[in-house]
């Protein structure tokens, strides 16, 4: 305290009433601009300081989905877009941004699929997703919602419903995806739907099928050219 | 003012954020985030505390600040503290929690206008000495959580069959989904303030009765 206050405390003064007049709109102004300024810093501090944790906590929820996705999986490595097929990217090369799928293989180098990361609109928003997928039997193996806002105890069934997630063991990609009511699945290209969360595990094959048409042929011109 | 007198005034500021003022069941304050984010024992938890955090730190910095911020634009002031505290804590929770940071979402964000917070402001720090902002604020924290760690408790158990996420009936048992949905909310803390009702009429009445046979 500055100011030389008087020894007994005014407990009860009411700054609404407290000779507004008397401050001078310089003072308001610079408290305004100071509040600001120190708000700004502390923040600007902040960010710094926990982006590098966020982004690795990202880094390793990804990473670990990957895992889960293509079962059997030791290494992975991601890869881009390059012409009409993909690439792996070399170290160092990655540009921000860009969109990236993840070769996974085994202990012995061989190849057991791909995951593909996918984002699409939910009900409430975004939903973003990692699938796997193998290319020697055309299906996707795996799929793991990475992040999404749909609503408790209906839509998060995509995450927690154990029926629909079956879908996605063995889910053959030709011809294309077709939602269905729940139990009426009888192909293998069939997913069936959750009860009371439709629009939420339809956003789900659409995103795949997105997924599907932008990386599944370059996947496929990729392998038949017999890169990597 | 005595010793004993600041600690019996610290004691009171402290306590009846607890129960006889709480912030929740009796102020009936910061309703959003007590319905929206109490669908589970551990989302109340962390809700519980990271509106403690910052209301414990804008009381703080608003009872210390008290003769410098010019009463004419105090609450734009006001907010800029909260809503500071508020992005540091969602920032601390994303690096830190990101389990509960992905579970709680945009509520975190939404601190900023839980009245309870600014109202603790205007009324109790702007005014009085940091010790007695930081035992208002203690309680309040308190009252809230305990408040919504009692919603939330109710309505992961029936709404889940869970509490903290442990199994507690088994596969038998068919969830009321209803009760982690938004209605849930609203069926819980409309109980729970019909019942808190009741037992003030209970009270009153008592006291009434005491009166009339007193003379």
């Amino acid at each position: 305290m500055t100011d030389h206050a008087p020894a007994t405390e005014p407990a009860l003064t009411d700054p609404a009433t407290a000779a507004p007049t008397e401050v001078s709109s310089f003072r308001i102004v610079g408290s305004l601009v100071v509040a600001g300024l120190v708000s700004g810093l502390i923040l600007v501090g902040a960010f710094l300081w926990t982006q590098p944790l966020i982004a690795a906590n990202q880094a390793a929820a990804l990473q670990a989905a990957i895992f889960r996705v293509v079962p059997g999986t030791t290494t992975t490595a991601p890869m881009h877009q390059a012409g009409d097929g993909v690439a792996l990217v070399k170290p160092g090369g990655e540009v921000k941004g860009e969109a990236l799928i993840y070769a996974c293989t085994r202990k012995d180098g061989s190849l057991v699929g791909y995951a593909i990361p996918g984002q699409g609109s939910g009900f409430m928003d975004t939903i973003s997703l990692l699938y796997g997928y193998d290319p020697g039997r055309k299906v996707i193996v795996g799929m793991e919602v990475l992040d999404s806002r749909e609503t408790p105890g209906l839509g998060d069934k995509i995450i927690t419903d154990k029926h629909f997630l079956e879908n996605f063991k063995a889910l053959a990609v030709e011809p294309d995806l077709v939602p269905v009511k729940r139990g009426l699945k009888t192909k293998p290209n069939e997913v069936d739907m959750i009860t009371g969360a439709s629009i939420s595990s339809k956003a789900v094959v659409s995103i795949l099928h997105k997924g599907n048409r932008t990386w599944l042929p370059r996947i496929g011109a990729a392998t038949s050219k017999g890169g990597k | 003012m005595s010793q004993a007198g600041d600690d019996h005034a610290l004691r009171n500021e402290l306590v009846k954020g607890i129960w006889r003022e709480n912030p929740v069941l009796l102020q009936v304050l910061g309703l959003c985030p007590a319905m929206a984010v109490t669908n589970s024992l551990s989302n109340a938890i962390v809700m519980g505390v990271a509106t403690g955090f910052v209301l414990v730190g804008s009381s703080v910095i608003v009872s210390a600040l008290r003769r410098v911020i010019p009463p004419q634009v105090r609450i734009s002031i006001y907010v800029i503290i909260i809503a500071t505290f508020v992005t540091v804590v969602d920032f601390a929770l994303a690096a830190y929690l990101p389990t509960a940071h992905k579970a709680l979402g945009a509520f975190i964000a939404l601190i900023v206008v839980n009245c309870l917070i600014l109202g603790r402001q205007e009324a109790f720090a702007a005014k009085n000495t940091v010790p007695l902002a930081i035992a208002d604020a203690v309680g309040m924290t308190i009252g809230n959580t305990l408040a919504l760690v009692a919603i939330g408790v109710v309505r992961e158990v029936l709404g889940s069959g869970t509490l903290l996420g442990v199994n507690l009936f088994g596969d038998k048992f068919e969830p009321w989904v209803i009760m982690v949905l938004p209605p849930g909310g609203f069926i819980t803390m409309g109980l729970l303030l019909f019942a808190i009702a009741l037992r003030k009429e209970a009270a009153l009445r008592a006291q009434a009765a005491a009166l009339q046979e007193a003379p």
